[in-house]
């Protein structure tokens, strides 16, 4: 099944050893990593030149990193490319926003930014979104290393 | 103010609305009657749920977000179950398959039955409202007899469902469904045929295709607007790609189209919902496998809710609990689309182009219009009245005219 699948065929392609650790967790979830320069590239390859849609992006605090998913839904095979990036630098978790390509994704960005505290650089406008607006500075809900009150 | 005549007036609309679902925040920028802009604040119902999964365990986390939604209380548990069937890769028995699908649809009809009730209400037709919500209760009782609530009906459990729909019952409610369908005809005629909603939802906060792309819109907001995905269809599940059926798209992109998507999409339910049954006369067999262990690793599932596409995330570590849990509604994606389609229109189409997502039911609960330095207020009903004047404006003029 993995040859015949034409985007990931072609995301191969054009970006070759920068799409990492491909792991087909069964037909059609897809699951593969990218380094963080490359992501806005493979973002708009999915969306503009393979016509996927952008479902959501999960953030994820674990020990090592602040991982995000980006999950891609293709409409027409009922495929999720799950693009992964790891932001290592806890301290300062920054990427590139994707908001100023596609529209769909400046809620997510806005609502990962309040929850773990990732910077997104070049969202036009990374407002609270679900919080309030005046909670505390750098108190994350989802972030697991930090005690909230 | 005075030395500017022209400056920008501002609507706010909402938080609160005792007739919304949720409560959301619109400002309106208002240039005489016409809106040039949208400011959408969201965010007053937020509950922590995703944060809440993290410390529930598997089972216990099906009822929680179940607890997400009112209106389509089984779409939330329905992705959440396909989500961990694909975590742990079980194959759940045929006949969960088909009351997961009767129960998906049931749904579908009761909460497109609600839209159509409240949109009519929105423009003035009460009449509409009161039809479609006296159509919706044969629907809401059915429920109730297969899972002994009208909502928030705890069917689902990963692996398959908690009950069984009776031999005995079937006719009953295949006599329900039959008697569903002259109804939709009333409301499909209604809205086909009367001059007064179409001029109303015609060329009304049209939504381009290209905008729908652009905003990952779902549901009845992107198949009305041409694009045609259904995850019932494209990533099939339960006892979608077993039975027949088709998906409703329209081009348009207007709140006549969304109004026709729902209504004609409500035809396939019954359709559903009907072929459905006449299996489960026919077979029988467990309706749940037993799960004993979740093993670590990720699963996504997704389900077609009412109003689009919900989509659930869980990571697991082999514990009995969830390490993440990202979930995603429908509407997160539609509300985000009125920045476009509430923009060039009137103050007076707004309700209804807000409500057309169907998240959003103007939540008015007061609306303030500032003019000329003097602070006006308006109560939630004066909008609502600026709307329905319309309606019976347009009526009189369509009277006269033959």
């Amino acid at each position: 099944m993995e040859e015949k699948y034409a985007v990931l065929k072609n995301l191969q392609n054009k970006f070759g050893e920068k799409i990492k650790n491909i792991f087909w967790k069964n037909e059609r979830r897809i699951y593969l990593e990218v380094e963080l320069t490359d992501l806005p590239a493979v973002a708009q390859f999915l969306f503009f030149n393979q016509g996927l849609r952008f479902a959501t992006a999960s953030g994820i605090d674990t020990r090592q990193a602040i991982e995000i998913l980006y999950h891609f839904s293709d409409d027409k095979t009922g495929k999720i490319i799950t693009v992964r990036i790891y932001l290592r630098d806890k301290n300062k978790p920054e990427v590139a926003s994707l908001a100023p390509y596609f529209k769909a994704a400046e809620w997510i960005e806005r609502e990962i930014h309040e929850m773990l505290g990732v910077n997104f650089i070049g969202h036009p406008n990374l407002s609270h979104l679900l919080l309030r607006s005046d909670w505390p500075e750098g108190n994350c809900p989802l972030r697991q290393d930090k005690n909230h009150e | 103010m005075s030395e500017n005549p022209r400056k920008e007036t501002v609507i706010p609309v909402g938080p609160y609305h005792p007739l919304q679902e949720e409560p959301e925040f619109f400002r309106l920028h208002v240039d005489g009657e016409k809106v040039t802009k949208l400011d959408i604040e969201i965010g007053y119902n937020h509950r922590g749920i995703e944060k809440i999964s993290e410390s529930r365990h598997f089972d216990q986390v099906t009822f929680l977000v179940e607890r997400i939604c009112g209106i389509c209380s089984t779409s939330h548990p329905f992705a959440y179950v396909n989500a961990m069937e694909d975590l742990a890769q079980i194959e759940i028995p045929e006949r969960a398959k088909y009351i997961r699908t009767v129960i998906g649809e049931m749904e579908r009809i009761h909460s497109h039955l609600l839209w159509l009730g409240l949109a009519g209400h929105f423009i003035g037709y009460n009449t509409v409202w009161m039809w479609s919500w006296k159509y919706r209760e044969p629907v809401l009782d059915i429920l109730e007899k297969i899972t002994g609530n009208r909502q928030h009906y705890a069917m689902f459990k990963i692996g398959g469902v908690r009950r069984d729909i009776k031999k005995e019952d079937i006719p009953e409610i295949q006599q329900r469904m039959d008697e569903l369908v002259p109804g939709l005809d009333l409301f499909a005629r209604a809205v086909e045929d009367d001059p007064v909603i179409q001029a109303r939802t015609r060329g009304v906060g049209i939504l381009t295709k290209d905008d729908v792309i652009n905003y990952c819109a779902l549901g009845p907001t992107a198949r009305a607007s041409g694009l045609d995905i259904d995850v019932r269809r494209d990533d099939p599940y339960a006892a979608y790609p077993l039975i027949d059926w088709k998906v409703i798209v329209l081009e348009d992109g207007d709140v006549y189209a969304k109004i026709l998507v729902r209504v004609w999409e409500m035809y396939e339910s019954v359709k559903i919902i009907k072929q459905c049954l006449k299996v489960l006369e026919k077979i029988s067999g467990p309706i749940e496998i037993e799960v004993k262990n979740i093993p670590p690793g990720e699963g996504i599932g997704r389900h077609e809710a009412p109003r689009g596409e919900v989509f659930h995330y869980v990571r697991s570590d082999g514990t009995n609990r969830p390490v993440r849990h990202k979930i995603r509604a429908p509407s997160y994606m539609n509300v985000f689309t009125n920045e476009k389609s509430v923009p060039g229109g009137t103050i007076s189409d707004a309700l209804i182009t807000l409500g057309a997502v169907d998240p959003c039911y103007c939540c008015t609960e007061r609306v303030q219009v500032v003019r000329n330095n003097n602070l006006e207020h308006f109560l939630e009903n004066d909008l609502l009245k600026l709307s329905v004047e319309k309606t019976n404006n347009l009526r009189k003029h369509l009277t006269k005219n033959g």
